[in-house]
């Protein structure tokens, strides 16, 4: 590695619990080189927030430590080097959008221009309106402005786009790749892996706390993106379905056979061609925690 | 200080209404309300300070403790919404977080001591220039522990707690430091009010009687509530914020 990039080395990090202590995150080590785009991917509650606010210094991990660019997170925050978006939060009121954008690019040593800031995260329309009278989607926007401005070398989103519609997740992710473009880390959280997928160089898987893959996120998607094919299939023994090409497992529940397959496309042909009889034929992608619990062994 | 960041403060504070009728309206209102019917009386229950000076510093005290206490509220409003999160990943440094706080606080409040003032002339309040700095000189510094005591109220209680212990606690403050009637020279409230600040802020307007208005004993629990209350400030934002 060089100071150049962000070190996350051996992060461990417990919270007080009503059952004794709860091992939110458990060993994390992730390398980002500068200009990398890295998605932390993993269901809700495997410790990507927890991870984010070690790595933007706001929680102290009880073991481990993190670098940012050569320095402790908080002297890179200092240094005006990080803007961020956090996952939960409102807007303080009492202000228009522009006049809180203004404010908090005045917090930074070469921010960018207000209005460059506020067009880039599409909230030019709505600059005037005060920041009490916004809609959800509106204020996540807003929100995306105030990290945008700082212009920083390292944008952290945690689960940036939970508030928006299609439309916005498109606009906002139109946004990161300009960011990108101009040679800005980004590390974000989601548990969606198509956004990792359409918009990461690199994911890294997280669940109970821990790592449990990292790679491109081709490979990544390739891991975890099983699909399963349900129908309704009276009378065929379940070892003959397994035999399928592209099938991996098979469950029956009375008359509905559901298969897991690591090629969906070869199976659905294969199936249908054996079994013409099958139907209500159902094709869906597993979902991120079910291809989590695949990885991890369940456990 | 960002000088950017403190001109968009003030300007958000002064668009908040509900603070403009609590530390504004309230006193002035009350302060009319009391002293109209009184204003002749030019030697309040044997303190030897006319009616309307007397209600003119106690409700400027209360005034002026509620615009400080207000940092609180605001500080626990962003909280809420975890504002102050935000703020913790860009390069302002908690000092100057509060020191923006402070100052908002110190606004409000002189606004509301030259409209208790502005009322009190009207009232036939009549002082040397002299008189008028001196007096809100010590009211300022009156308010120093105030300020600390908002800070720590704010990183202790929540936006919908706050409201009533602000309330509760400015009544009381009020009350213990004679803000609504004077407290006699002997007994055991004036023992206590002597050891409470807003009973040395509400005697800044001894002033007007020539004589310094506080004696060393003042200073000594200003400085002392000051001390606590700041140590105390600092060990809630450390523990609200993880940073031990």
């Amino acid at each position: 590695m060089s100071t150049a990039d962000i070190e996350l080395r051996g992060l461990v990090k417990s919270f007080r619990g009503p059952d004794g202590p709860i091992r939110a995150v458990r060993g994390v080590d992730v390398t980002i080189a500068a200009g990398e785009t890295v998605a932390l991917l993993g269901p809700n509650g495997a410790g990507k927030s927890t991870t984010i606010d070690m790595l933007l210094g706001l929680l102290r991990p009880d073991e481990g430590s993190v670098s940012v660019f050569g320095r402790p997170p908080a002297e890179a925050v200092a240094h005006g080097a990080v803007g961020g978006m956090l996952q939960t939060g409102a807007l303080i009121r009492d202000l228009s959008v522009r006049e809180l954008v203004a404010m908090m690019a005045s917090l930074y040593p070469a921010p960018l221009d207000v209005d460059e800031a506020l067009g880039l995260a599409g909230v030019s329309e709505i600059a005037a309106q005060r920041t009490n009278k916004l809609s959800g989607g509106q204020t996540q926007r807003v929100r995306l402005a105030v990290a945008l401005v700082s212009d920083p070398q390292l944008l952290v989103l945690d689960e940036p786009t939970v508030a928006l519609d299609v439309e916005g997740r498109h606009a906002f992710w139109a946004t990161m790749r300009a960011s990108a473009a101009r040679g800005t880390t980004i590390v974000f959280a989601t548990h969606y892996l198509e956004e990792a997928d359409a918009f990461a160089d690199r994911a890294v898987l997280i669940a109970h706390g821990a790592i449990v893959a990292d790679g491109p996120t081709t490979e990544i998607k390739a891991m975890v993106g099983t699909r399963t094919i349900r129908a309704t299939l009276p009378e065929v023994d379940g070892g003959a379905l397994e035999a399928l090409a592209g099938v991996s497992s098979t469950e029956r529940r009375g008359d509905a056979v559901t298969l897991r397959c690591a090629d969906s496309d070869a199976a659905i042909r294969a199936l249908l061609a054996a079994y013409p009889q099958a139907r209500d034929i159902e094709i869906a992608a597993a979902g991120l925690e079910q291809a989590f619990l695949a990885l991890t062994g369940g456990s | 200080m960002p000088l950017v960041y403190v001109r968009y403060e003030l300007l958000r504070t002064l668009r908040n209404r509900r603070f403009f009728l609590l530390s504004l309206g309230f006193p002035l209102v009350l302060y009319f309300v009391i002293v109209s019917p009184n204003r002749h009386v030019h030697n309040f229950d044997g303190s030897g300070i006319s009616f309307p000076l007397y209600y003119m510093v106690g409700l400027a005290s209360f005034g002026t403790m509620s615009a400080m206490l207000s940092c609180g509220a605001r500080i626990a409003a962003e909280r809420a919404v975890g504002w102050n999160r935000q703020l913790r990943i860009t390069p302002l440094t908690p000092r100057a977080y509060f020191r923006v706080k402070v100052l908002t606080g110190y606004m409000m409040a002189v606004i509301s001591l030259l409209a208790l003032y502005a009322a009190g002339v009207s009232m036939g309040v009549s002082l040397t220039a002299d008189e008028w700095l001196r007096m809100t000189g010590l009211m300022l510094i009156g308010l120093v522990p105030f300020a600390a005591l908002g800070v720590l109220l704010g990183h202790l209680l929540t936006p919908d707690s706050i409201g009533p212990a602000m309330g509760g606690g400015i009544s009381l403050l009020a009350l213990l430091g004679g803000t609504w009637f004077p407290i006699s020279g002997h007994g055991f409230l004036y023992d206590v009010a002597q050891l409470i600040p807003s009973y040395w802020l509400a005697q800044a307007s001894h002033i007007a009687f020539g004589e310094h208005a506080w004696p060393a004993k003042a200073w000594i629990v200003m400085a002392a509530w000051t001390i606590v209350l700041g140590a105390l400030a600092a060990r809630a934002y450390r523990r609200d914020t993880g940073r031990v």
